[in-house]
């Protein structure tokens, strides 16, 4: 146990102190006000039209677009780099300096070390997501001056969770890919190829296998079932990127007036009425259950990868 | 003097892809002594080492440190044994005192006298001075010193030194080698040292081995292998001599 908290304290030191924290806060920082200001300014002239949308307005500074884009979807595009940057030298750095040896032959379980890194990392990305939460709050508190329920304040609050674990998902790929590839760059390479390859060609991917089962050249002639299937086979494939799942466990929390993350066309004749009828937004157990699916496979993914990396670290030999 | 063995294989082998990096090695190592640990490069002496303190399972064969075994109790082995790999490297941007803290840390040191500890074995390595300085500006001798620092820092019974003159200078290395034979002395620490600097082996090894291709052929104090190889009223000759000797022969 003290070795593994002996490990813990000098990554969370080592990251606070070093350059790439800094960097990557700075970004962060700089991201979230442009977001808040610009979700901010968009929300109060939607609000002076109609101020009938003010409802769960505190949590659409959160989604809402404004300019270019949200907070959310920045989160969902850009905090795997987040993990990948915290993560991608962990293991392979000790070994090229000959610090990891000397690290395990100290009285202590190898797998305090692994368990300390990932510790650590996920302590930083949870202080970077709340501080970021906190900021964009503040800010557009301060801009719109609304102060958030405590419905609200719960519903960000899993929001942060998910984000948490999502991100983590992305630090345990990377810690990975440290310690199966010898050469820092080289992980680092192949841990941003993971991302691009889960998160962007992905989708492409799923497009494409859907059109060639399922083809719909012409939209006006396209067959009803046809169109389904397409749209089917594309959601399946698409969800085995873990910035799907995020983007569907956190939509229905983030937006209470979103009742499913079914696209339109996968939606029943009784589930369109019911939808086009009741627009209240969901309780907040109402929101989880729709979403509890994706959470739960985003969960266990980061624990499954947590869990190769754990192994193969432990059968690893460790000369230098 | 006669003295229990601190250290004891028998038939200890590891294969990696069909080849015997270590090949059915028994040898023993007496509490108190300084044991030569000789050997060409590649002969194994690594891979010995590392199985002794259970940081790489035996293909066969049983190892005894202190008593334990060290594919079983590895943390109470790790205790007991302070180990200095060849090329140990450092967190370039920690001071000496933040260094031997991190290792303080792990090996669980959190009463009082922890900063006297560290003190302490700053003083032995003669860093003192040094001792706020970035382990990232410090030549290489300092260096290796502040790994002796490092492995005192638990008050090991044995220490294991790969190679721990690699590399520095004819002073660097002689105050090492003199620091070695001290903590010995004082200390009363037994020593496994590894090393190609035969004169400075013969200089303070009480006993010696050699290792060639995974096998002890030579196992014994100076005097009693030149007695072997080039006969009685021989012992005048060096480490160095005999080496050769072994080695052309295998």
């Amino acid at each position: 146990m003290s070795g593994l908290f002996a490990i813990y304290r000098k990554e969370l030191g080592d990251y606070f102190s070093s350059y790439r924290f800094v960097i990557l806060f700075a970004l962060i920082a700089m991201v979230s006000f442009v977001t808040s200001y610009m979700a901010g300014i968009s929300l109060r002239e939607s609000v002076e039209q109609n101020p009938k949308s003010g409802q769960f307005l505190f949590l659409m500074l959160f989604s809402t677009a404004g300019a270019r884009f949200s907070m959310i979807q920045f989160v969902a595009f850009f905090g795997p780099l987040m993990g990948l940057f915290l993560g991608f030298d962990a293991i392979n750095r000790e070994r090229a300096q000959g610090t990891l040896v000397k690290v395990v032959s100290q009285p202590i379980y190898r797998d305090s070390v692994i368990n300390g890194k990932f510790l650590a990392g996920a302590t930083v990305i949870t202080v970077m997501i709340v501080a970021i939460v906190l900021v964009i709050g503040g800010f557009g508190m301060a801009l719109l001056g609304v102060v958030p329920a405590v419905e609200e304040i719960l519903r960000l609050a899993l929001y942060v969770l998910i984000s948490i674990f999502y991100i983590s998902f992305w630090l345990a790929v990377s810690i990975l890919f440290s310690i199966l590839f010898k050469s820092t760059a080289t992980s680092a390479l192949a841990s941003v190829a993971a991302w691009i390859l889960l998160s962007f060609v992905l989708s492409f991917g799923a497009s494409a296998v859907a059109n060639a089962v399922a083809p719909i050249d012409n939209k006006e002639e396209a067959d009803v079932e046809m169109v389904m299937k397409n749209v089917q086979i594309t959601e399946a494939i698409s969800v085995f990127s873990p910035m799907v799942l995020y983007m569907n466990s956190t939509a229905t929390i983030v937006d209470p007036s979103l009742n499913t993350t079914k696209s339109l066309v996968l939606r029943g004749p009784w589930e369109q009425i019911l939808s086009a009828r009741f627009q209240n937004p969901l309780s907040l157990g109402q929101s989880l259950s729709v979403v509890i699916p994706f959470v739960v496979a985003l969960v266990a993914i980061t624990l499954i990868f947590f869990a190769i990396s754990y192994t193969v670290f432990m059968v690893q030999e460790i000369r230098t | 003097m006669e003295t229990e063995p601190i250290i004891k294989t028998d038939g200890l082998t590891k294969i990696y892809n069909h080849h015997s990096a270590v090949d059915h090695l028994s040898f023993q190592v007496l509490e108190g002594e300084i044991f030569g640990f000789l050997g060409p490069n590649g002969a194994g002496k690594t891979t010995t080492l590392l199985m002794l303190l259970g940081l790489t399972r035996p293909s066969n064969g049983i190892a005894r440190v202190c008593g334990l075994d060290p594919n079983r109790k590895a943390i109470n082995v790790k205790r007991l044994v302070g180990y200095l790999p060849e090329n140990v490297g450092y967190y370039g941007d920690m001071d000496a005192a933040q260094t031997l803290g991190f290792i303080a840390d792990l090996n669980g040191m959190h009463n009082r006298d922890r900063a006297d500890k560290i003190q302490d074995v700053l003083q032995v390595v003669g860093l003192t001075e040094n001792a706020r300085k970035k382990v990232g500006n410090y030549s290489r001798g300092m260096k290796q010193r502040l790994g002796v620092a490092e492995v005192l820092l638990k008050d090991p019974k044995v220490l294991f030194l790969d190679e721990p003159t690699l590399g520095l200078d004819p002073d660097g290395a002689i105050r090492l080698i003199e620091l070695i034979e001290t903590l010995n002395r004082e200390r009363k620490i037994t020593v496994l040292l590894s090393s190609h600097h035969l004169q400075q082996v013969q200089k303070i090894s009480h006993r010696v081995g050699i290792m060639i291709k995974g096998k002890m052929v030579a196992e014994g104090s100076i005097e009693d292998l030149a007695r072997e190889k080039f006969g009685v009223g021989e012992e005048q000759y060096t480490l160095e001599q005999i080496y050769m000797k072994y080695f052309q022969e295998v």
